[in-house]
């Protein structure tokens, strides 16, 4: 299979690894990516924002490149996501105010986790895990972008999503039940008002802790960085919890190693991970 | 909020036809407080969602664009995906916050339009966001020089900042989409 690739900026610098780890997962899978030609910015929150034309006009750009390549698009980033998918909304309902010609390509604007837990990849990434996760308890976080608004993104299950869910329990690692999946974590905030964001990404943390969860994990860059970096562990013996990209544990659980290259990434210890694989040698025979 | 004179006289028709062209149906809200209930970062507004929707159908631009609450709201969409009437709430902060832009209204939390702005800073530039670029633009734009320097020094030392930047070979026609190109048409 073929698919054009939008890694986005995000993936060139602060969540390189998520590129790397996204980039292994389809070669496993036998997925070729095709990176979009000189792709640019999709402009993320702050186009869309302030200049409604900007906040257009960027992705336009990406998806008229894209067009050229003609294959289904698979974006990791939550918010490039959400950008394309609005972009080619608003180019199919009128091209001309975009000074398009004509618009109507047919692939599609496809998000990782999405793709990932459909049946037939979920099977085959289950089949190919040589180190189960063993039971680990990991709170499945969401964020926004991937799911809101609907309209926009067609997530078919935006309150009580379970893609993520579906793809770490074949690893086998065990989804918690928690209340904060897909509570904002203000990202876009995070530099201008560090005291919101600390307040709503302490919120996530102890929701979490609360359901029991050693870990998070998310397909999002911006939540991964900013529920690491914000997190703050105020009470003794509190432990901060890591953010994990799905894809990342399932290249672990593929190869059975999580090498120190991809655990110095973190800014919390992502100890919790290397123990559990370590521990657990052998994979165990469960059906999905 | 308690002080506030609402009248037909301070009706702005441009924002109230700005926000009919955008499709937003400020007209439609019922005052239900969903947006209002789900919201994140609503204790730290200075008025609830769903008054601002309605100070909007009012037609009361002046007092939305002095308003925190443009520049707070984090664009998360919760309020819209639950409004039983589909109003696109983040669709009229947009609009709020292109015309506090557009008419140089200064804001009480400057640092986050200063943070938008190095951000478009760094992609008009380059056609990408290069983040090193950015925060510095950042720093110097809301002189808030000291705040995450240590994290700042973690991500640089875990090799997660790039420290050059890739500028796209289709630069020109970034400038073009900023410079206004196809915008002529006054929208
Ligand atoms: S949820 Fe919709 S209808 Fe209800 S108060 Fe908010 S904007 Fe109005
Ligand atoms: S989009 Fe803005 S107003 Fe709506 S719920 Fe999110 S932060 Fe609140």
């Amino acid at each position: 299979m073929k698919l054009s690739y939008y890694p986005g900026c995000s993936l060139e610098g602060t969540a390189l690894d998520y590129d790397h780890s996204v980039r292994e997962v389809c070669l496993t899978l036998d997925i070729e990516l095709i990176d979009i030609p000189d792709w640019n910015c999709c402009g993320a929150s702050s186009a869309h924002m302030t200049d409604h034309e900007v906040g257009m006009r960027l992705p336009i750009r990406n998806l008229l490149l894209a067009r050229e390549l003609g294959h289904n698009i698979l974006v990791p980033c939550a918010a490039c996501f959400q950008r394309l998918k609005a972009a080619d909304r608003a180019l199919r309902a009128d091209p001309l105010r975009w000074d398009v010609q004509e618009y109507a390509p047919d692939y599609e604007i496809i998000h990782i986790t999405r793709f990932l837990a459909g049946e037939d990849i979920l099977q085959t990434i289950h089949s190919a895990i040589t180190r189960s996760l063993d039971d680990l308890p990991l709170a499945c976080y969401y964020g926004c972008l991937s799911l809101r608004n609907p309209h926009i993104t067609g997530a078919p299950n935006w309150e009580m999503p379970d893609t993520l869910e579906r793809i770490v329990t074949a690893l086998g690692a065990r989804p918690v039940d928690w209340s904060h999946r897909t509570e904002c974590c203000s990202g876009s905030l995070t530099m201008a008002r560090p005291d919101i964001t600390e307040k709503l990404v302490g919120d996530i943390a102890v929701a979490a802790r609360r359901a029991g969860a050693q870990a998070l994990v998310t397909d999002c860059p911006m939540c991964q960085a900013n529920v690491e970096s914000r997190q703050v562990c105020k009470i003794e013996g509190e432990v901060c919890l890591p953010v994990f990209f799905a894809t990342e544990l399932i290249v672990a659980a593929i190869s059975g190693h999580y090498p120190e290259s991809q655990q110095k990434t973190h800014l919390i210890s992502p100890e919790i991970l290397r123990g559990t694989l370590a521990e657990n040698a052998t994979v165990k025979e469960e059906s999905l | 909020m308690d002080k506030t004179v609402i009248s037909p006289k301070t009706r702005n028709r441009k924002f109230l036809h700005k926000l009919e062209m955008r499709n937003v149906d400020v007209h439609a809200c019922y005052q239900c407080g969903r947006c209002s209930a789900g919201c994140p970062i609503g204790d730290y507004f200075d008025m609830s969602v769903m008054q601002a929707v309605r100070l909007a159908a009012y037609g009361q631009e002046e007092k939305l664009l002095q308003s925190d609450i443009i520049w707070l709201c984090a664009a998360c969409e919760t309020c819209a995906t639950r409004c039983p009437n589909n109003i696109d709430i983040p669709g009229l902060m947009d609009v709020l916050r292109e015309l506090a832009v557009r008419k140089g209204v200064p804001a009480d939390q400057q640092r986050v339009p200063a943070f938008h702005k190095s951000f478009l800073g760094s992609i008009r530039r380059w056609g990408r966001a290069w983040e090193v670029g950015l925060i510095a633009g950042y720093k110097l734009r809301s002189k808030d020089y000291l705040g995450d320097m240590g994290l700042g020094m973690q991500m640089l030392l875990k090799g997660k900042l790039k420290l050059s930047p890739h500028a796209i070979k289709g630069k020109t026609e970034i400038k073009d989409i900023f410079s206004g190109k196809g915008k002529e048409y006054d929208r």
